[in-house]
């Protein structure tokens, strides 16, 4: 009985005949173009390399541009050379920037924006030394929790250690390695909605329904005295001072509320240090910055910036038409992991951990000599804001696109991408740079709830009502791995420091471990 | 293409009259004076008709001016979320929970793997083929040899079908029989929705019955449940489900099904 299709039309034979007898055209250089003077300049500091040097167009790749760099810079060892990502900053007002993305040719040249006869100014950042492999497989399953875990994160040391945050009023911490349990942090009488690693690893922080916020020994798994009780509502979010601001012996956490204030505390003496009140709705994240300015969003539409000293309101940014749902810092994963680089190699002494952390912050955080410190904020109005809080109460770029709330958005850890993750079933990749649309990333049959970069910034995983993860290639934007295996939407999930796993959990009560 | 739908066809090849808007506009704002004419004027039978016809009309618009206004409602979420915990970011927002709970019973019912491949109805009463077909014997052919049968029960048949020529036709399915919808309902929830069928999968009378989608007490159809948003553990959407009709379509003109989790 079934119909049989009808044999294609002429019209639809000549097309497809035209389209096979087409050759897809080769991206190819022409050989005759000679060569194009290109000087390097550093992204951070702004200055030259040296003099321009003159650069056959024929073999003008990015590969081969890195290997020219590196011979400049005097990186002549195999273990010395750095991968470099070049982009042309023009000089005109326009004040436009290219990424090259694979030769000077296709990029450049082609699109008319510079002749052979001009003299090409790169700038050039350097990229991650290590390469985080995707990752493609569970390697643990782990059930414990009695109830749907609503946030976790792993220890900013290493990979093996993780903390989960659940609503059977527990947080968990495991061992990644073995993918067993190591302490139950029990204590909270509500469910657990935020948990935080300290910048040095010692100690975790959760906030909880109950309105307190507890702190605990990562090691032993024990509670570090009594509750820090003072909010009237729910806590929402949580942020550790970071490690080269604070005072020896004496760390400072932040915590928001429901009740619209934040409460800066002394972990030590568990006595409120500040309250930051001035926000007319709940507080929906907080971020304390490396130069010791703390941002926190709010449903009261804005995005307000105080000084972490003395718990002063500096700035109030209002652009949103909406709540504002999450913040996040260009400088977010070096505040994150303070000393703890991709080597493994701890400095000794006190000193030198500060140190280390300081110069760590900085090179993250210098453009052009200067110290900036970029924000970007997500709303409910579907759209997003990048600022610049230092120079301007106006924002440098709204970004357009999702269409429906935006709930969650990550700087990578180089600060060239942004990524966010919308109501909307998708993630949307930006330029960290100039909040410039990339790419789209589909995929994803239900809402996304939240993302997050490996730390080498080349990839991003995304979790989902859906019940999958996704991983994703960020320079092509193409799906690089499908992780289903969650029985039930997947609340949090949070990529390892080092790049090594993946830890993620939702509403079907197991942890689950993912690795290459 | 489905066989009545002549003038969609004809739309879609040579277009809309060019003022086929503006008759469209004129027409509505005429309509409400043609109903007030209609109902001051029509006698007899047409007026009973008429007031029938205009009776279900407004409930229906009175169900959906309802509709509406319970939309427009701002409905303000509980302060203390019940009893399913939830992430900082989602507690402030009002969720459409019903298909959610639906998904997540199915869920529920898969991990317990009890009961896989129990059906709500285990067994049914037979029916005759001399119930099911009537014998046509029009034209002095085909009463010559009685090779022509009508179906007598209630069918579905595809979007896509097309009748074959008379003299190939051996199975008649009269499109009076025909149903495109059942009222499923979930069995834990005791939600019921009506959803599209998508085919008929088993028939428990015969395999013929199933072959020519006869939809009788006991059969299963598989029904088009994208809607609900239901998603499997490897995160694709759902799209068709199997469903058990429950009742005697034939005598009761509309086609009710339970879900089979």
């Amino acid at each position: 009985m079934a119909t049989l299709l009808p044999p294609p039309t002429k019209r639809q034979k000549t097309e497809t005949a035209e389209r096979a007898r087409l050759q897809q055209e080769i991206q190819s250089i022409p050989e005759n173009l000679g060569s194009i003077r290109v000087q390097f300049f550093d992204q951070a500091t702004g200055s030259a390399t040296g003099p321009a040097v003159s650069v056959p167009v024929a073999d003008a790749s990015v590969k081969n541009l890195e290997t020219l760099l590196n011979t400049l810079q005097g990186n002549e060892d195999d273990d010395e050379r750095v991968p470099y990502r070049f982009t042309y900053q023009s000089d005109g007002k326009d004040n436009q920037t290219i990424d090259i993305l694979s030769d000077l040719y296709h990029s450049l040249l082609k699109p008319g924006i510079k002749t052979t006869e001009d003299t090409v100014h790169l700038y050039f950042t350097p990229q991650a030394v290590f390469r985080v492999k995707a990752v493609s497989r569970c390697s643990a399953s782990i059930a414990g929790h009695g109830e749907a875990i609503l946030a976790t994160s792993f220890s900013p040391v290493n990979s093996s250690t993780m903390v989960t945050g659940s609503g059977d009023s527990t947080a968990r911490v495991w061992d990644c390695d073995t993918g067993t349990p190591l302490h139950t942090l029990k204590g909270h009488t509500s469910w657990v909605l935020a948990v935080s690693f300290s910048p040095n690893g010692a100690m975790i922080a959760t906030g909880s329904m109950d309105n307190t916020v507890r702190v605990w020994d990562a090691k032993k798994g024990q509670v570090l005295g009594a509750p820090l009780k003072g909010h009237a509502k729910w806590i929402t979010s949580l942020a550790w001072e970071p490690y080269h601001l604070q005072e020896s012996g004496r760390p400072r956490l932040a915590s928001a509320s429901k009740d619209s204030t934040v409460r800066i505390w002394d972990v030590v003496s568990k006595r409120i240090d500040t309250v930051l009140t001035g926000h007319k709705g709940s507080v929906t994240c907080v971020r304390w910055g490396g130069t010791g300015k703390i941002y926190t969003a709010s449903h009261d539409k804005t995005i307000k910036v105080w000084n972490s000293q003395n718990g002063t309101l500096i700035q109030t940014l209002s652009a949103h038409a909406h709540r504002v749902n999450h913040l996040a810092l260009s400088t977010d994963f070096a505040l994150r992991t303070a000393y703890h680089d991709h080597t493994g190699q701890v400095p000794q002494s006190e000193t030198e951990k500060v140190a280390a952390a300081k110069k760590r912050f900085e090179q993250a955080a210098t453009v052009n000599n200067k110290i900036v410190e970029k924000l970007v904020s997500a709303s409910d109005d579907f759209t997003m804001y990048l600022w610049e809080p230092e120079n301007s109460n106006k924002p440098i770029a709204r970004l357009l696109g999702h269409q429906k709330e935006v709930n969650h958005v990550t700087f990578s850890p180089d600060m060239a991408y942004i990524a966010s993750a919308g109501f909307d079933n998708h993630v949307k990749l930006w330029n960290g740079r100039d909040g410039k649309f990339i790419t789209t990333l589909r995929g994803h049959v239900g809402a996304v709830y939240q993302c997050c970069f490996s730390a080498d910034s080349r990839l991003l995983v995304s979790s989902s009502k859906d019940t999958t993860l996704k991983v994703w290639n960020v320079r092509t934007g193409k799906l690089s791995e499908d992780l289903p295996g969650h029985k039930d939407e997947v609340f949090a999930v949070d990529w390892s420091p080092d790049g090594q796993k993946v830890g993620s959990g939702g509403k079907d009560k197991a942890v689950r471990i993912w690795r290459n | 293409m489905p066989q009545n739908e002549y003038i969609e066809r004809w739309t879609k090849q040579h277009g809309k009259r060019l003022d086929h808007d503006e008759r469209t506009r004129k027409r509505q704002a005429r309509d409400s004076h043609k109903q007030s004419k209609d109902a001051q004027n029509l006698r007899g039978l047409r007026a009973k008709l008429y007031q029938q016809q205009r009776h279900k009309e407004k409930i229906q618009m009175k169900k959906r001016i309802r509709a509406q206004e319970e939309k427009n409602v701002k409905s303000s979420a509980p302060e203390e979320p019940s009893n399913t915990p939830l992430p900082q970011y989602l507690l402030d927002r009002s969720q459409a929970t019903n298909a959610k709970a639906l998904s997540s019973a199915i869920k529920d019912k898969r991990n317990e793997k009890a009961a896989k491949f129990a059906v709500p109805l285990p067994k049914v009463k037979g029916i005759s083929e001399e119930e099911m077909f009537k014998v046509v014997n029009t034209g002095k052919k085909t009463h010559k040899k009685s090779w022509k049968r009508m179906i007598t029960k209630p069918t579905f048949v595809g979007s896509d079908f097309t009748r074959r020529p008379v003299k190939y036709e051996r199975f008649i399915r009269p499109m009076g029989l025909r149903y495109k919808k059942a009222n499923v309902t979930h069995p834990e929830l005791g939600v019921t929705v009506q959803l599209p069928i998508l085919s008929v999968k088993k028939n428990p009378q015969n395999p013929l019955y199933t072959q020519l989608g006869v939809l009788t007490k006991g059969t299963i159809v598989e029904v088009n449940v994208s809607e609900l948003g239901l998603v499997t553990t490897s995160g694709k959407v759902v799209w068709g489900k199997w469903a058990q009709i429950t009742n005697n379509p034939d005598m009761d003109g509309t086609v009710n099904a339970v879900l089979l989790v």
